[in-house]
């Protein structure tokens, strides 16, 4: 008796606890994804501007057809494949100096390098690189600039990502025992050896969480497209422009199904590996 | 050997890094309305008239507000929702929990429009329409996730060993959160707080779609601006004075909670 009242309590307290979140993300929010994506089989009347609740394949038609769509699609994903990769490339070396190389001392302060950067704002990173690569600006001063376009976006979004990268691979350095990588030189393993079969392997997981961040975050940016791409355009600024200019909500809701089918296959690959529990 | 091409490569990873900040910091001072260089002569003059623009502080007092409203909604639901994870098993969740990463998962875009389109659909017909209470629902979309992880790794670490104890001894469940849970969780409350307003602080794509008419936010503000030739060196000052802010909460977080407390963004 008093144990069913215990649960009984305790099943009033989850209910409390979660009522008000789950009304906000479950229904609020999810309801409007729901929604939106909905919206995406609506179409618009050429003529009068207005939203068509019939339901229709024609955008995605549209989309699956026409090459324009296509190739934004995969210059999309190319951009966040290759700062990812490169994020990856530029972060591990990083992340074992600060882990197991650097004094402790040292560690410290270059944990605080790498973190203060990420407090900066996303617009001012991207104006900076704006002024940085523009035309006979300081980069061209001294080495010559690839000018706007796809190049520079490429490198303002690993800039801007890096950090989400370092810090989860950090995170899984420190925690990986120094004994484990003594063991490996002890039975003979080169550094590099030691490298590919010991730390990478552990480090698998730090890296899908640091992707989730470099991957999805270059995949559905449009401002730094608009700041340092020229005409670089990406899905991004394909909804964008659907939802403003074009004034075709269905359309702009049936490309940005795009990023999220490519992100939720991603979540659920990169899922088992137990990346999420690293974030 | 190893160990120097590390040391290099970090060096050259930090050079890369904080290049174009300074710039940003140095070109403040540039005597060349276009920024020419190298710059020949140092000036104040962008500095005074970045304060006298009155755009620029009247966004900054609404990037302000939103913040804080957003960050005040996400401490409550993030710690309701990190309680009922960590504390309560349950039928769905891990759902759950997918289910508050989801907003900083999903591109910005996505997140903006539907929140747009709902607003207009379900709210705006109560005669609610869109200004800065949409802006912080939006931002409180997203920020709950902060509190949510630095709530969540703070009860997993630390057990329910002495609020039982707090009420063995007779303490009521008001006492005991008072004196027990709260003072507990406080440095993972100001640490997700602190993250929940600088993500809100920076955010644009969301703030885009969810803005009313004249509510801009500091970096709407500067976005508007950016491509106003006449506007640049102004542009550039405000850039340099969140560079210089973006200090701030890291050494607050280093005052209060030790180093690991800034240590995860999300």
């Amino acid at each position: 008796m008093d144990d069913d009242q215990g649960i009984g309590r305790r099943r009033w307290q989850l209910a409390a606890l979660l009522s008000a979140p789950l009304l906000w993300l479950g229904v609020a929010y999810l309801g409007a994804l729901a929604v939106l994506f909905l919206s995406a089989f609506w179409t618009v009347n050429g003529f009068t501007g207005e939203v068509v609740r019939e339901f229709s394949l024609q955008n995605f038609r549209t989309i699956v057809t026409e090459e324009v769509y296509r190739n934004v699609t995969l210059r999309s994903l190319g951009v966040a494949v290759a700062v990812t990769l490169i994020c990856v490339a530029l972060a591990l070396p990083m992340a074992y100096y600060m882990a197991k190389v650097a004094s402790p001392r040292a560690r410290h302060w270059l944990v605080i390098a790498i973190l203060t950067p990420l407090w900066a704002s996303y617009l001012v990173k991207a104006y900076a690189w704006r002024v940085l690569l523009a035309n006979d600006g300081p980069l061209d001063s001294v080495v010559g600039t690839p000018g706007y376009g796809l190049i520079a976006v490429i490198i303002v979004l690993t800039y801007l990502w890096l950090p989400y990268m370092i810090l989860p691979i950090y995170a899984g350095l420190e925690r990986l025992p120094d004994s484990l990588l003594e063991a490996s030189a002890d039975l003979g393993g080169r550094a590099g050896q030691t490298f590919r079969g010991v730390v990478l392997p552990i480090l698998v997981p730090s890296i899908f969480a640091g992707s989730i961040f470099t991957f999805s975050l270059s995949l559905g940016d449009y401002i730094t497209v608009q700041i340092v791409g020229g005409k670089t355009q990406m899905i991004g600024n394909l909804v964008y422009a659907n939802v403003g200019a074009a004034n075709n909500l269905p359309f702009a809701a049936a490309i940005a199904t795009i990023p999220v089918i490519i992100m939720v296959v991603y979540l659920t690959a990169v899922r088992r590996s137990g990346a999420l529990e690293e974030l | 050997m190893t160990r120097w091409v590390l040391r290099a490569v970090m060096a050259l990873g930090l050079f890369f890094i904080y290049v174009p900040l300074l710039l940003v910091l140095v070109n403040s001072f540039n005597g060349d309305r276009t920024f020419g260089w190298p710059p020949h002569d140092f000036t104040t003059q962008w500095w005074s008239a970045a304060w006298r623009n009155g755009g620029a502080r009247d966004a900054l007092w609404t990037s302000v507000k939103a913040g804080l409203g957003a960050t005040a909604i996400a401490l409550v639901l993030g710690t309701m929702v990190a309680f009922a994870v960590q504390r309560f098993q349950f039928f769905g969740r891990d759902t759950v929990s997918l289910l508050v990463v989801l907003p900083i998962a999903l591109p910005g875009i996505v997140t903006g429009i539907a929140l747009d389109s709902a607003w207009r659909s379900v709210i705006a017909p109560l005669g609610i329409g869109k200004g800065l209470f949409s802006v912080i629902v939006g931002h409180a979309t997203f920020c709950v996730v902060t509190v949510y992880n630095n709530v969540l790794a703070r009860l997993r670490r630390s057990g329910v060993n002495l609020e039982e104890a707090s009420a063995d001894l007779g303490a009521s469940p008001f006492q005991t959160f008072r004196y027990i849970t709260f003072p507990m969780l406080r440095s993972a409350l100001l640490a997700g707080g602190l993250l929940a307003f600088a993500l809100s602080f920076d955010e644009i794509i969301v703030t885009t779609f969810t803005a009313g008419p004249g509510i801009q936010t500091l970096p709407i503000w500067i976005f508007n601006n950016l491509f106003r030739p006449n506007q640049a060196p102004v542009v550039n000052v405000v850039a340099a004075v969140l560079i210089v802010l973006s200090v701030l909460p890291v050494w607050l977080a280093q005052r209060l909670a030790g180093p690991e407390a800034g240590a995860s963004r999300t």
